[in-house]
């Protein structure tokens, strides 16, 4: 189905009351929780996953959805009034933002991050209906050692790409790998990795896992590092975007959107980078009076150009999601895993056995940007307020949630001690940075690259070369290869540069 | 040796452990009676090799001069605040112990209490009396909208009646 035909379809299906409900709701929770700061858009999906009993997967994927975008538009909030960003995502943001903030400029610059985030999420949202049907041509023409070798490049990506260091992005990796395998070996039904507890059996659940990693991990760092004394937020002001504002914001918008979707299309899903890079592009770009408010009072350009990359490249992560059924972003790596509780199976045939899913899905998208920019823009007061909750009780809170979304699916005992023990572990691996989403999609990943590299050895009876041999394959894990020893070659050859040229010159 | 490079040794050394434990799960795995290409011990087995290999990659690092001091976000972090991480796992340690025997609600306001009590918040009376409104409204919102059991006990049953 061509892209017009699938989004005219969809929209059809998006209109219904029930899925404009999803929609908003969505867009409504994941604002709140993007604005609040200590749960992000994963942990908030782990916990909704119970409804995929009872919700039609339509209306969950709408949800779900709804949240990711909307924890992308409130985190934006949370760095420019608070000067601390929620996210990974938003951490450029909170440069310039809390400038503009300090200097009385809060509202404009909290306006046009949530115009920024409406033009590059439209685009990116596009990409994704345009872009995505071409994409599962091409993945359709995969057989299992490619996409074996494609999850590995993906895996590399987001490991030892992103963050700061391959060593520990990769032991992450490994431990999530590891919690994968806990459980029935699907092939050949022996218990793997148990150490011999019946409830292991089924396996670590997911949801236990992103909680642990993202709620109970996150607040016991925080109770590790804890300081008496209060945030400070600061006011938000009149809203209202001046004609220079708008002149200045334009092109930087259409330039992060540009730079933003293709960097989370690649599986190298990160939205540190683009952001970073449209932050620089756009200080350089900067006409000379505009540069001089860079770094003092803060200049818009600043917040509009990295808000759209990350926005754009939010959506751009949906792409390999969909038509790959390759996760690349914790959050995505969760949406996933409520896709196999559908049974359904992510991947090129998503689009075609599930078309209506598919393009309800994205014609929700483009609603849940308009309100979102709705939500965001008049009712910007009513999220600063949530600001105003004070720590204690928000932590606790978040703590009494996490037990019930764990406790309720399985009420054992045993969930809660695995709650609580990878909830140390994470709490240790903020405390030596080793980073937490390579755990998640690891353990989502995981399984799912077993099953190819399985399926791939027994096409070609046991010939581990067909991963070589087959060129396709070979060129996935070359440029697996050149993203994992890249970096450190050109740092090793910069530094040979640097020793061999005289100082001072 | 400075602590942080201790520190950073003793984190090393355990991914070394885990990956020596998973060696030891990945060996015990039975063998399959069942023909495949590929046996349910292949993949355990390279990701508990992969872990030892990482482990003994950090160990080095960490003999070397460790990377915690190199990261300005850790290096500047406030020091290890014992009386807050205290009371969060007694917070947690709570919840184990009070739930099966008293219901969610019970243990969930203790667990809300002492957990504010970390973050700071010295109302205690109060604290008690929102979690007991926040974990009883989340137990009907949970248990009787939408029909996932989390927990029945004491309080549950004085407002809705004994279990059926």
């Amino acid at each position: 189905m061509d892209a017009l035909s699938g989004l005219a379809m969809g929209f059809g299906h998006a209109l219904s009351l029930a899925n404009l409900g999803w929609a908003l709701l969505g867009c409504f929770l994941g604002t709140a929780i993007g604005v609040l700061p200590g749960i992000g858009p994963a942990l908030t999906i782990a916990l909704l996953l119970p409804i995929t009993f009872s919700v039609n997967a339509t209306g969950a994927f709408i949800l779900f959805c709804g949240v990711f975008y909307g924890a992308m538009y409130g985190g934006s909030t949370t760095s420019i009034l608070l000067n601390t960003p929620g996210e990974s995502g938003s951490i450029i943001t909170s440069l310039e933002g809390a400038k503009m903030a300090r200097h009385g400029r809060a509202g404009p610059a909290l306006a046009t991050s949530a115009i920024g985030s409406f033009v590059a999420g439209t685009v990116g949202t596009l990409g994704i209906a345009f872009l995505g049907p071409v994409v599962v041509d091409l993945a359709l023409q995969l057989g299992p050692a490619e996409y074996f070798s494609l999850m590995v490049l993906c895996f590399v990506t987001v490991s030892a790409v992103l963050g700061g260091s391959a060593l520990r992005g990769l032991t992450s990796l490994f431990f999530g790998l590891l919690l994968g395998l806990v459980g029935i070996d699907l092939q050949t039904g022996q218990p793997r990795l148990t150490f011999g507890i019946p409830e292991l059996l089924d396996g670590v659940n997911v949801v236990l896992v992103a909680v642990a990693l993202f709620a109970v991990g996150e607040t016991l760092y925080l109770a590790w590092r804890h300081v008496e004394g209060k945030a400070e937020v600061l006011p938000v002001g009149s809203i209202m975007m001046s004609k220079s504002d708008l002149k200045r914001s334009f092109w930087p918008w259409i330039r992060g959107a540009g730079l933003g979707f293709p960097f989370g299309v690649m599986p190298a899903g990160g939205t540190e980078m683009p952001t970073m890079l449209s932050y620089y592009v756009e200080r350089k770009l900067a006409r000379p009076e505009a540069q001089k408010e860079f770094g003092t009072t803060g200049a818009i350009e600043g917040v509009a150009g990295p808000e759209a990359a990350n926005n754009a490249a939010a959506a751009g992560i949906l792409v390999p999601m969909l038509t790959l059924g390759l996760p690349t972003s914790a959050t995505a790596a969760i949406m996933l895993s409520a896709f196999q509780s559908y049974g359904i199976q992510p991947g090129p045939l998503l689009f075609t056995s599930q078309a209506e899913l598919v393009w309800t899905l994205i014609a929700s998208l483009f609603l849940a940007n308009v309100m979102l920019v709705v939500l965001n823009l008049p009712l910007v007061g009513l999220w600063a307020r949530i600001l105003k909750i004070p720590q204690p009780q928000l932590y606790a809170g978040i703590l009494v949630f996490a037990t019930i979304g764990t406790y309720g699916i399985s009420n054992s005992v045993v969930d809660l001690f695995l709650l609580y023990g990878i909830g140390i572990i994470a709490m240790f691996m903020r405390r030596f940075d080793f980073p937490v989403a390579p755990v998640v999609i690891g353990m989502i990943l995981g399984p799912m690259a077993e099953q190819a590299m399985r399926q791939a050895l027994t096409i070609s009876q046991g010939d581990w070369a067909t991963f070589v041999t087959r060129p396709v394959s070979l060129c996935i894990l070359l440029v697996a290869l050149a993203a994992l020893a890249g970096p450190r070659l050109y740092a090793a050859w910069l530094r040979r540069v640097a020793a061999s040229r005289p100082i001072g010159s | 040796m400075p602590a942080h490079r201790v520190a950073d040794l003793c984190a090393a050394l355990a991914v070394v452990a885990l990956g020596l434990l998973a060696t030891w799960q990945a060996a015990v795995i039975p063998a399959s009676p069942i023909y495949a290409q590929v046996g349910p011990k292949v993949i355990p087995y390279l990701v508990a090799a992969g872990l030892v290999v990482l482990g003994l990659l950090l160990t080095v690092q960490a003999v070397r001069g460790g990377w915690s001091q190199n990261i300005e976000e850790l290096r500047e972090a406030p020091p290890l605040n014992i009386r807050s991480l205290g009371l969060l796992l007694a917070g947690l340690l709570a919840n184990i112990v009070l739930i099966v025997p008293f219901g969610f609600t019970v243990a969930a306001t203790v667990q809300f209490a002492l957990v504010a009590a970390a973050f700071g918040s010295r109302a205690h009376l109060r604290n008690l009396l929102l979690a007991f409104v926040v974990a009883l409204a989340a137990y009907t919102l949970f248990v009787k909208l939408l029909g996932v059991n989390i927990g029945a006990g004491l309080v549950e049953g004085l407002v809705f009646g004994s279990p059926d």
